[in-house]
């Protein structure tokens, strides 16, 4: 069989041809997708909600404040063995984590996809990403790939750790869209992140660390508390 | 690997089979409740589930009342972004256009995430005709192809497997590996197969739950990280899905998406939604560098054609209706012979593969109304397998009805049986006369009866008809003075 030219042609004109014998569906503009009675409002309730979700899909949430989240970290990566970290150039955290992160440890993600594959696969067992916000209702990241920090970084590591700041959290997806005119457009990319990576494919049991990180860690910034 | 090509005209014999494998059965019930379980445990409050699920079907009604409005914008978005669309309107043109994408960056092999349509269009089976190979990523999915079988449910496709069953698979099929049962050996045993092939494949191919028009963004719904894999490291991404799956806004991805993993595997939320918006962009290191998105037809327009059957394209592909079925719970998802089995999939493989040869699926069905109670798009799938029923037994003028096979469930003795009922039933004094010789004549009846007697002993008229024994009490209190 070769492909058909006249794929789109047949298809349109069947769907063209359709009557729509039944009343106009009830309009749903403008959209009213909230589902909560009265969402929090609050940083401080966002944040404890969103760490609270967060915990229930296994991501492992550890506070800090604006002014500590390097040395945590670097107790972090002391405490877990973290030998080879992975992390983008240029970032708001980029200059915190060649400070906090010995240098032999820490790698930028400089190269093109293509030839670094063999290393990236091989090589690290951390990536460090900034996350855009999240979501506190599902305990949801908002990952935002871009040129400084690709998709892969926050992939094929085996451990993902997300810098994540309080004031960003927002209640549900709905509103976050809104809040941030998602619609008006997207990047390449863009991911919400609820845990290490799983799955329940055999007999139901759930196994963490199907494809992609076996671990996620989130220093959650306080930047909502005083002294922060 | 030679799969055996699934037949739904052979659902009654395979689904007697099914019911009398023990273990097959409890699997699946399990399985089942598990499911069951899980979903109620996420919509504690029916009004809210009613709520939610007004806003789901409001939203799939108005995509499929404006699909081809859509489905220009989301083109033309798409192209602004420089993804290639394609059309097919069967699954043979569909494997054409993965075979040309595939001769010319010349790749052997092919990493593909959990797709539905990619089952529908036999996508594996026909790529290794051409050399190429299409390695299925999603751990389900990977055990089924290694073991070469099929999967048995759209969304946990490998229920019908214990874990037993999978260490052997495994120890059997992929070198050097020791004999475990232990899920999260077998897990990472999986992990570390498919990662070499995630680094090394040039093309990887995923389904869509959902295509966005405004943004022209493919939506995944996914816990693994397989489909990331897929959308992130090979050179070449090809999305296959339905010319079904669009929505206008990107607005409409919160509700749909809190509705689909809620009804799907009772989880609040996946560990990924991924929303893929065009290629690799300039200055990025990752991410495909060329993107396509294969829209299938094959039978859907059919069922849009139809506002009898419009509502099946609804559906957003959650699974809760068969674990919900009580015939699915009984049969199992390989009895039904058909890319998408239990309810949905009886309404929905009619179109795919006219009804000539899906006319038992619309009757496998106690038609309880579970299925339609918890379709969180409001399909009325009992209504539909109705219509299908009805349709299988009437044939209306080709012209004003597209559903292929219609009247193909028509048998001449059923017909006359029906007829012979109605006069009866519709007249006192024949119907008396066949009582009287129904009873009379007992010892005549048949020890086969059909497919009655199949399973249960024959049916006997009684030696006096409940009428006849009334007078009788009658007469006799009569002369009792």
């Amino acid at each position: 069989m070769s492909i058909n030219p006249n794929a789109r042609k047949a298809i349109f004109e069947r769907l063209r041809s359709a009557s729509f014998p039944e009343k106009e569906p009830p309009s749903i503009d403008p959209p009213d997708f909230t589902t909560a009675a009265s969402p929090p409002v609050g940083v401080s309730e966002l944040a404890d909600l969103y760490a609270r979700q967060a915990t229930l899909s296994r991501s492992e949430v550890i506070s800090c404040s604006l002014s500590n989240w390097g040395t945590t970290l670097a107790d972090l990566v002391q405490r877990k063995r973290f030998r080879s970290i992975l992390a983008g150039r240029n970032t708001w955290i980029s200059g915190e984590l060649s400070r906090q992160i010995p240098h032999d440890s820490l790698s930028w993600f400089d190269e093109d996809m293509f030839s670094f594959k063999l290393r990236l696969f091989s090589e690290f067992d951390t990536g460090i990403t900034t996350v855009r916000s999240a979501v506190a209702e599902t305990g949801s990241l908002v990952v935002w790939p871009d040129t400084q920090e690709p998709r892969s970084l926050s992939l094929v590591p085996p451990t993902h750790i997300a810098i994540l700041r309080a004031s960003s959290i927002h209640f549900d997806l709905a509103g976050l869209m809104q809040a941030e005119a998602w619609s008006r457009g997207l990047p390449s990319n863009a991911l919400l992140v609820s845990g290490p990576s799983k799955t329940a494919d055999i007999q139901r049991i759930l196994a963490f660390g199907a494809h992609g990180p076996k671990e996620l860690i989130v220093l959650l910034i306080r930047d909502d508390l005083p002294g922060t | 690997m030679i799969i055996e090509k699934p037949d739904p005209q052979a659902f009654k014999s395979r689904s007697r089979e099914a019911v009398q494998d023990p273990l097959l059965r409890r699997n699946i019930r399990e399985a089942m409740d598990f499911l069951v379980d899980r979903r109620a445990s996420q919509f504690p409050d029916q009004a809210e589930f009613e709520r939610l699920r007004a806003i789901g079907e409001s939203i799939r009604k108005d995509s499929l009342r404006r699909l081809p409005q859509l489905l220009e914008k989301l083109e033309a978005r798409l192209q602004e972004l420089g993804v290639s669309v394609h059309y097919a309107e069967t699954p043979a043109e569909a494997n054409a256009l993965f075979r040309s994408i595939a001769r010319r960056h010349q790749a052997r092999c092919m990493v593909k995430g959990k797709s539905m349509v990619s089952e529908e269009i036999e996508l594996n089976h026909e790529m290794e005709k051409v050399g190429v190979s299409c390695i299925e990523t999603d751990m389900g999915e990977y055990i089924l192809q290694l073991a070469g079988d099929r999967p048995s449910h759209i969304i946990m496709p490998a229920i019908h497997k214990t874990k037993e069953d999978i260490a052997k698979i495994f120890a059997g099929k992929i070198p050097d590996t020791a004999y475990t049962d232990d899920v999260d050996e077998l897990i990472s045993i999986g992990r570390r197969e498919l990662r070499t092939h995630f680094r090394d494949a040039p093309i990887g191919v995923t389904g869509a739950n959902f295509l966005v028009a405004e943004t022209g963004t493919i939506v995944l719904v996914e816990n693994e990280g397989n489909g990331r894999m897929c959308t992130s490291i090979p050179e070449v991404h090809i999305a296959i899905t339905g010319i079904e799956k669009v929505v206008d806004r990107l607005d409409s991805i919160a509700p749909l998406f809190k509705l689909l993993t809620r009804s799907a595997t009772g989880q609040a939320v996946t560990t990924y939604l991924n929303l893929v918006t065009g290629p690799r962009r300039p200055g990025e290191r990752d991410g495909p560098r060329e993107m396509h998105l294969i829209l299938l037809d094959n039978g859907r327009t059919q069922a849009y054609r139809d506002d009898r059957f419009r509502a099946t394209l609804q559906c957003i592909r959650c699974g809760a209706c068969m674990n919900h079925c009580p015939v699915y719970t009984r049969v199992g998802g390989l009895s039904y012979g058909t890319t998408y089995p239990g309810p949905i999939g009886s309404i929905i493989s009619p179109h795919l593969l006219g009804l000539e040869s899906t006319k038992h699926l619309p009757t496998a069905s106690s038609l309880c109304g579970a299925c339609g109670d918890v379709c969180p798009v409001g399909i009325p799938i009992p209504k539909l397998l109705l219509s299908l029923r009805q349709a299988s037994q009437n044939t209306l003028p080709p012209s004003s009805q597209p559903l292929i096979g219609q009247g193909s469930g028509r048998s001449i003795p059923e017909v006359l049986a029906w007829k012979i009922w109605r006069l009866l039933y519709a007249n006192p004094q024949l119907y008396a006369l066949f009582t009287w010789c129904a009873t009379r004549m007992r010892w005549l009846t048949p020890s086969y009866q059909g497919g009655w007697t199949r399973a249960r002993a024959p049916l006997r008229p009684a030696r006096r008809s409940l009428r006849e024994l009334i007078s009788q009490q009658e007469g006799k209190a009569m002369r009792k003075p």
